[in-house]
């Protein structure tokens, strides 16, 4: 990342968090993230019980129960577990895989979306097919597709997930540097005899990095949303793992019964999708001024 | 015009291309053997499987395998469903009509409800209305909507009881099938309260469905509705004296909604991996709930083909889409 680093000088990082700051949408958004960042860190020292634990005295008992074990503040499941601290533990599961899908479209998607805008010709052709082929199917039912390919659990999730989010990045890499490398910056430090690898990475890359920033974000809840789609259908994260989608899957059948094993994860999920979203829409306004909404 | 068209259906054929060697690498690459696969769990002779190694030709060279594969797929033939032994072509295009009858009606919702929301918040800026409207438009775009469905129905059907929670039309109504959309078949059939039971099955499915797109066509309406408000013509329209009223629902709508339209239009990959969700909720006899069905029978001929057909769908309104953009934006068709 000393690409980003050397992108952002302070003068700009100052400007970057005026513009930022004055979205209170956005720093609401930033604070509720580093909140739940650190709740996932502290899972241990937050949440009230063990996971995983049974409670058979107290299954499927209502919010703000107190068991012989303590208080159940958001009620069990129908194994007698503590959703609250099946919920703390879970932010740990969205948040990671939020962060490894991100990390691996974006550095996969920034390398081949470089070559494609750089080299042009039939590098160019062939890896921008290869992209609209990917996104000629939708999303989830790609990434359905290849986690029946790979077999069910989180990690073969998260690599369908990253697979299918790769092309955007590509697209805007591609774009980016097209409309860069005939700069005048690009020439000059060509003629001192910068390799392509140079030109690419270190001279046309940093100019590139706000439509990549806001995507990441983007990408970064979309990421969460789809992984849990792939819990709730069942090819996700495998149960006993408190992963939300993954909750709200097993909760299905109690839905009638017990509203607060299917509110509680899926309220979690739509809160950490939201707090991303709107950092991602102070990010855009901030980073990008052409996509700012006026 | 039609230049512009060539050159996009020209760029369709290398993508289609691609699809089908996505699906036929799908079934060679699923772990195990693929006439096992093919066989079920029941188990095979042999003699019985040699024979179908030949028969699916699965015996041949891989590049041959493909030729005669992708031959097929011109030629029509998508294999066929191992749990129904129907082609599945057929199969694909009995249940699209529920999956096109929900889409469409999530579509609708989203823009009788998105555009005039917002043009209002546009145009009244910072009012209450605008700020309440984008922060629901947010939270909107931010559902997991497989949680809101499971929400609605808690409220809507285990509360108040107000409306079914599963099918398409209540058991109690039989009819012959005619286009395959509810909502007219049942109109077709005369029958007192098919409607209705229809009209109640199909709200709580086309509301989730539509509510990212809702969101999405609200956000967007808004930003193009503000970008096009500054522009001189829309000066030169008020100074002439003509109604507010005339002056943004035709002056301004008229050109914000170039944009909109493209987006309600590259919603079609949302709505399609919304409708595989929405579908499995709410048992609704369509592709989405095919496919996922199909996955978990193991019936991967039936998972090949509707790869296939729904990205054929996909890229076919990807082109309708393009194409309406190059007529109402001359600037994109004459681009390189």
């Amino acid at each position: 990342m000393t690409a980003v680093s050397a992108s952002v000088r302070p003068g700009r990082l100052k400007e970057f968090w005026r513009y930022f700051s004055e979205n209170h949408g956005a720093v609401a958004g930033l604070v509720l993230f580093a909140a739940l960042v650190f709740v996932a860190l502290a899972a241990p020292l937050f949440a009230p019980f063990n996971p995983d634990q049974q409670f058979r005295d107290a299954l499927l008992v209502p919010p703000m129960t107190r068991g012989s074990e303590g208080l159940f503040l958001l009620g069990t499941d129908a194994l007698g577990r503590d959703i609250l601290s099946r919920l703390i533990y879970g932010a740990r599961f969205s948040l990671f895989i939020g962060v490894v899908v991100v990390s691996v479209s974006l550095i996969g998607g920034v390398i081949i979306g470089m070559f494609a805008g750089f080299f042009r010709g039939w590098v160019d052709t062939t890896i921008m097919r290869v992209m609209d082929v990917i996104l000629a199917f939708p999303s989830l039912l790609l990434a359905l597709t290849l986690v029946a390919i790979l077999g069910p659990g989180l990690t073969n999730a998260m690599i369908a997930i990253a697979i299918v989010a790769q092309p955007h990045y590509v697209r805007l890499t591609r774009a980016a540097v097209l409309s860069e490398r005939n700069r005048d910056y690009v020439t000059a430090a060509r003629v001192s005899g910068a390799g392509p690898l140079w030109l690419m990475f270190v001279t046309i890359l940093p100019n590139c990095m706000a439509p990549l920033i806001v995507q990441a974000a983007l990408s970064f809840s979309g990421a969460i949303l789809d992984a849990a789609a792939l819990g709730f259908l069942g090819m996700g994260a495998q149960p006993p793992t408190p992963e939300w989608g993954t909750m709200l899957a097993e909760a299905r059948e109690f839905i009638t019964r017990a509203w607060w094993v299917v509110t509680f994860p899926g309220l979690a999920i739509l809160i950490t999708v939201l707090a991303i979203n709107l950092m991602g829409d102070g990010l855009r306004d901030a980073l990008d001024p052409k996509l700012k909404r006026s | 015009m039609f230049g512009f068209i060539l050159r996009r259906l020209g760029l369709l054929i290398p993508t289609f291309i691609g699809v089908s060697l996505v699906a036929f690498f799908f079934i060679r690459l699923l772990p195990g053997d693929p006439v096992l696969l093919l066989a079920g769990e029941r188990g095979i002779s042999p003699e019985r499987y040699a024979e179908l190694m030949h028969r699916f030709g699965f015996d041949l060279p891989l590049w041959q395998q493909f030729i005669t594969y992708f031959t097929d797929l011109v030629q029509g033939d998508f294999g066929t469903s191992i749990s129904t032994k129907k082609p599945i072509f057929t199969e694909f295009f009995t249940l699209f009509p529920a999956t096109l009858e929900l889409s469409f009606c999530a579509v609708i919702f989203a823009v009788v409800l998105g555009v005039p929301a917002g043009v209002i918040a546009a145009v009244k800026r910072n009012s209450w209305f605008d700020h309440t409207a984008m922060a629901t438009a947010l939270v909107g775009y931010s559902m997991p909507i497989f949680w809101w469905a499971l929400l609605l129905i808690i409220v809507f059907s285990g509360m108040l009881g107000w409306t079914p929670v599963s099918g398409r039309i209540s058991l109690m109504f039989f009819f012959p099938k005619v286009t395959g959309f509810m909502l007219i078949d049942s109109l077709l059939s005369g029958k007192a309260g098919a409607f209705q039971s229809a009209v109640s099955h199909l709200i709580l499915p086309t509301i989730v469905l539509g509510t990212i797109p809702l969101a999405v066509i609200a956000r967007q309406t808004r930003s193009a509705m503000l970008e096009v408000l500054g522009e001189d013509y829309i000066r030169t329209a008020k100074a002439k004296g003509l109604s507010p009223f005339r002056v943004v629902a035709v002056h301004a709508l008229r050109n914000a909604l170039i944009p909109v339209i493209t987006t309600i239009g590259l919603q079609i990959g949302v709505l399609m991996a919304g409708a595989i969700l929405t579908e499995t909720i709410f048992s609704w006899p369509g592709i989405g709930k095919w496919m996922v069905d199909s996955i978990f029978r193991r019936d991967y001929p039936a998972v090949q083909g509707g790869l296939v057909l729904i990205a054929l769908i996909v890229m076919g309104v990807n082109l309708v889409v393009d194409m309406l953009y190059g007529l109402v934006n001359p600037k994109i068709r004459h681009q390189r």
